[in-house]
């Protein structure tokens, strides 16, 4: 057959030919650009802008950063060594490093305590956050908080063993009664508790001593993104208990405790975080008995668990909506009752449905612990607004202390968000 | 045979109160009634105690004593000899006016930065990721604080004068100084009002065209085009009106005068500070609500249209818009709630809202705390159950109507 067809034609090629690669205009680098930035004429013009946004955004900051002044005193020996040239003073940083972090409570050759009460709450929260952590480090977590009261306040080691104890002996107590009925384990566990204080207040201050270890330190010097981070974390670990009891009781079938909680979730969702802040500085004291004087950082700290419980419980409330009716009538039908059912088979499955949402909260609340620098508080902004512009050291430094905020806030609330969206993917069991 | 066992039908006994669950709900509402009863009453007795011993009292009779401060920028009429009641309106309407204004600017804004990050283009999507990550997650707060550095460092009013000046005027009519920005003002000569009735009157006619195009469109299947029309209806009119009535309504553009610029209508730089920051901050989070929705439309809506012959702008008007506003108005009212729950923090700028008036200067000045948080709450309160309403009433009137 090929014989004749070589007779018929004037040439055939016998051999294939070998395979070339394609052009370059379809492959490589050029392909990707003409697919994803010039694949039509607006989508061109798109590029092009964005192209020359990044490069004014650059060309402001890149000199600006990189030709940055590190380690002068003041502003005045910062432009002497910048000589009219484009830079930064970051030297602001370095210099007021320690006001910026710590706030002005503690001597120099202290910080190293809240320097390591912040490096233990990464091993405290390590085994709440990942799953896969061995359970033993959990006791670690349940003491982080009385060992980090300690670091941080100082004072007698007494008072925060004095907790501690008592919290232990609420919880043998609740584990006792709790096999008849949960509420009085519950109620015993917290009126033992209630009296190993009471007694234990009398104790701890017969036999405290005068001279302690750590000094004590007063609260209203704290500040600084420590007291950002001292604010949110409290707040957000107070407030999902508070939250979960709360959503628990706007789903109850009983109308006064449903009234309760309906009232005060929607009058703190009702009313901006500045005015519950105003309470704090300037009212909750005429509701308190004549004479005493609360810490303000400790009225803050009500305010903003109040207002984050409120967040909170709508968000579980939705979680436990989502639940399937049947889970409940299944939990009905095991004869369990309702605070067994609850413990045992509706909370897990809702907290793990409101998780992303919890953590949203957790950020929104974190980013809004800056509010206290309106009622003159010194927080990180409030002492970039106030100690550190004003003096005349550094009047006028504005950028660089910004950046700064942004970044370490960025960094903080960026890395809660990826690891919220990481545990989504962990926690989805179902397959889609 | 009944295999149901009726409830004991013994006499009551008090431990029932307890363990019956008939009965056990009655008495954890009666606890929690009187736990909360018993805590009202202390608190209240202790604020008594408190006002008693300060020589004070709960009255609102200082609303209306004179204020005795000055208001930097108002929209009614304000003097320093105005009551502290006439104050708290200044406030509370500024207050309207910059929640407003940002929520026009952050939709617009989250808008285009969700829609252009669902965008094919590589750089612009990435682009505005960066946009919406860099905002999201850095508190408001500071972005005031930033946008209010930024306005502080534009130059002076005087940098204006002189043969060469440092700074010139945007196309001469705009001019942005670092006491905020003066923009041109309308001036409204005689018949002006007959001008603007005509113009309403053709936006009302637009908006009526558009709905009977579409009545056309689903009822008898005809498509009518509208843009042109429109544009006609918007522009004709109005122009014929304004030059028939003589040229009526006028601009004054500012100008510099001294030291500084008259004429023309003053955006303030705490104002400037707060609505560009509330706007970039809450549109980065409209944009997340905007993307979550279009994605929520599934993939197979858009294709059933494409293959029943649609073109892309159709399909995405008909088919993929109508249902991702579903998904998208609820969280974007709430958006609009949170840019008038943040707007309070006017208070570290200086603009004077309501938080700043009532709840700042006259709290000071009369030391009238209670009453101000009070009052001040009260408002909040009233706009976030308004915006609540609202929202119910667009969710039932687009909730899925089922069979």
């Amino acid at each position: 057959m090929s014989d004749t067809h070589a007779h018929s034609v004037a040439y055939v090629r016998e051999t294939q030919l070998s395979q070339q690669p394609p052009p370059s205009t379809a492959a490589g680098p050029v392909k990707w650009a003409r697919d994803n930035l010039f694949s039509s004429i607006p989508y061109t013009i798109l590029t092009l802008a964005a192209i020359y946004c990044i490069y004014v955004i650059l060309a402001g900051v890149l000199p600006w950063a990189l030709n940055g002044v590190w380690n002068t005193n003041n502003i005045r020996e910062c432009r002497e060594v910048l000589e009219g040239t484009t830079g930064g003073c970051f030297s602001v940083l370095s210099e007021r490093w320690n006001q910026l972090i710590f706030g002005i409570a503690y001597d120099r050759s202290e910080y190293w305590r809240p320097t390591v009460a912040f490096i233990l709450l990464f091993v405290a929260a390590a085994p709440v956050l990942f799953n896969k952590l061995p359970k033993q480090m959990l006791v670690f977590t349940g003491l982080y908080p009385f060992l980090a009261f300690y670091l941080i306040w100082g004072g007698t080691i007494f008072a925060p063993i004095l907790a501690l104890v008592g919290i232990i002996v609420g919880y043998v107590v609740y584990s006792r009664l709790v096999t008849g009925s949960f509420a009085a384990g519950f109620f015993g566990g917290v009126a033992a508790a209630a009296v190993t204080w009471w007694i234990g207040g009398f104790v701890v201050s017969a036999i405290a001593p005068q001279e302690t270890f750590l000094s004590a330190v007063p609260s209203r010097d704290m500040g600084g993104f420590m007291l950002n981070m001292i604010l949110g974390v409290v707040c957000v670990s107070l407030s999902v208990p508070i939250g979960i009891a709360l959503a628990l009781g706007r789903q109850s079938d009983m109308p006064i405790i449903k009234w309760i909680c309906v009232i005060f979730i929607e009058f703190v969702r009702g009313v901006p975080l500045i005015t519950l802040l105003f309470v704090a500085n300037v009212v909750l004291a005429y509701f308190l008995p004549p004479g005493t004087n609360f810490d303000l950082i400790l009225r803050v700290i009500i305010m903003i668990t109040m207002f984050s419980a409120a967040y909170i419980a709508e968000v579980i409330r939705g979680g436990l909506a989502a639940l399937p009716r049947g889970q409940y009538e299944a939990a009905d039908s095991l004869g369990l009752d309702y605070a067994q059912a609850m413990r045992l088979i509706i909370l897990p499955q809702a907290l793990k449905i409101s998780i992303p949402g919890i953590v949203n909260v957790a950020v929104g609340l974190f980013k809004d612990t800056t509010l206290v620098s309106v009622i003159s508080m010194f927080d990180l902004v409030g002492m970039i607004r106030g100690p550190i512009l004003s003096s005349t050291d550094w009047n006028g430094v504005y950028w660089e202390l910004w950046a700064f905020a942004i970044l370490l806030f960025f960094v903080v609330c960026y890395g809660i968000s990826q690891y919220s969206q990481w545990l989504e993917r962990q926690l989805a069991t179902d397959h889609r | 045979m009944t295999t149901m066992t009726d409830p004991p039908q013994g006499s009551f006994r008090l431990s029932m109160l307890l363990n019956d669950t008939r009965y056990r709900s009655y008495t954890f509402q009666f606890i929690a009634l009187v736990v909360l009863i018993g805590a009202l009453a202390f608190l209240m007795s202790n604020l008594f105690a408190n006002l008693a011993a300060a020589g004070l009292n709960i009255s609102y009779g200082f609303l209306g004593e004179p204020a005795g401060y000055d208001v930097q920028q108002t929209l009614i009429e304000y003097t320093s000899q105005s009551s502290h009641m006439r104050a708290a309106w200044v406030g509370i309407i500024n207050t309207l006016l910059v929640a407003f204004l940002a929520c026009l600017t952050a939709t617009v804004l989250g808008v285009i930065a969700g829609v252009l990050r669902l965008s094919k283009n590589w750089l612009v999507s990435k682009l505005m990721s960066v946009y919406v990550e860099a905002f999201r997650n850095v508190p408001v707060l500071i972005w005031i604080l930033v946008i209010n550095t930024i306005v502080i460092s534009m130059p002076a009013p005087r940098a204006y004068r002189g043969e060469t000046p440092d700074a010139e005027m945007f196309l001469g009519l705009i001019a942005y100084t670092n006491r905020g920005i003066y923009i041109p003002a309308p001036t409204w000569g005689p018949g002006s009002g007959i001008v603007a009735l005509v113009f309403l009157a053709s936006v009302a006619a637009i908006f009526f065209l558009r709905r009977y195009a579409i009545k056309q469109l689903f009822d008898h299947g005809r498509d009518i085009k509208t843009f042109l029309p429109s544009l006609a209806i918007f522009f004709i009119p109005t122009l014929l009106a304004y030059f028939i009535m003589g040229r009526p309504i006028g601009v004054d553009v500012p100008a510099l005068q001294g030291f500084n610029f008259q004429g023309g209508t003053q955006i303030g730089r705490p104002l400037i500070a707060l609505w560009l920051a509330l706007s970039v901050y809450t549109g980065a989070f409209i944009a997340e609500n905007v993307r979550a929705g279009i994605q929520a439309v599934s993939k197979g809506q858009t294709e059933a249209a494409s293959s029943l012959g649609l073109r892309p702008n159709r399909v995405m008007n008909l088919v993929v818009l109508p249902q991702a506003l579903r998904v998208i108005i609820p969280p974007l009212i709430s958006q609009f709630l949170n840019i008038t729950k943040n707007s309070s923090l006017a208070i570290a700028v200086g603009y004077a809202d309501v938080t700043a008036t009532l709840g700042g200067i006259t709290l000071n000045q009369t030391g009238r705390a209670i009453e101000c948080i009070l009052l001040l709450m009260l408002f909040y309160l009233t706009i976030s159950l308004l915006i609540s309403a609202v929202m119910n009433v667009y969710n039932r009137s687009v909730s899925l109507k089922e069979r």
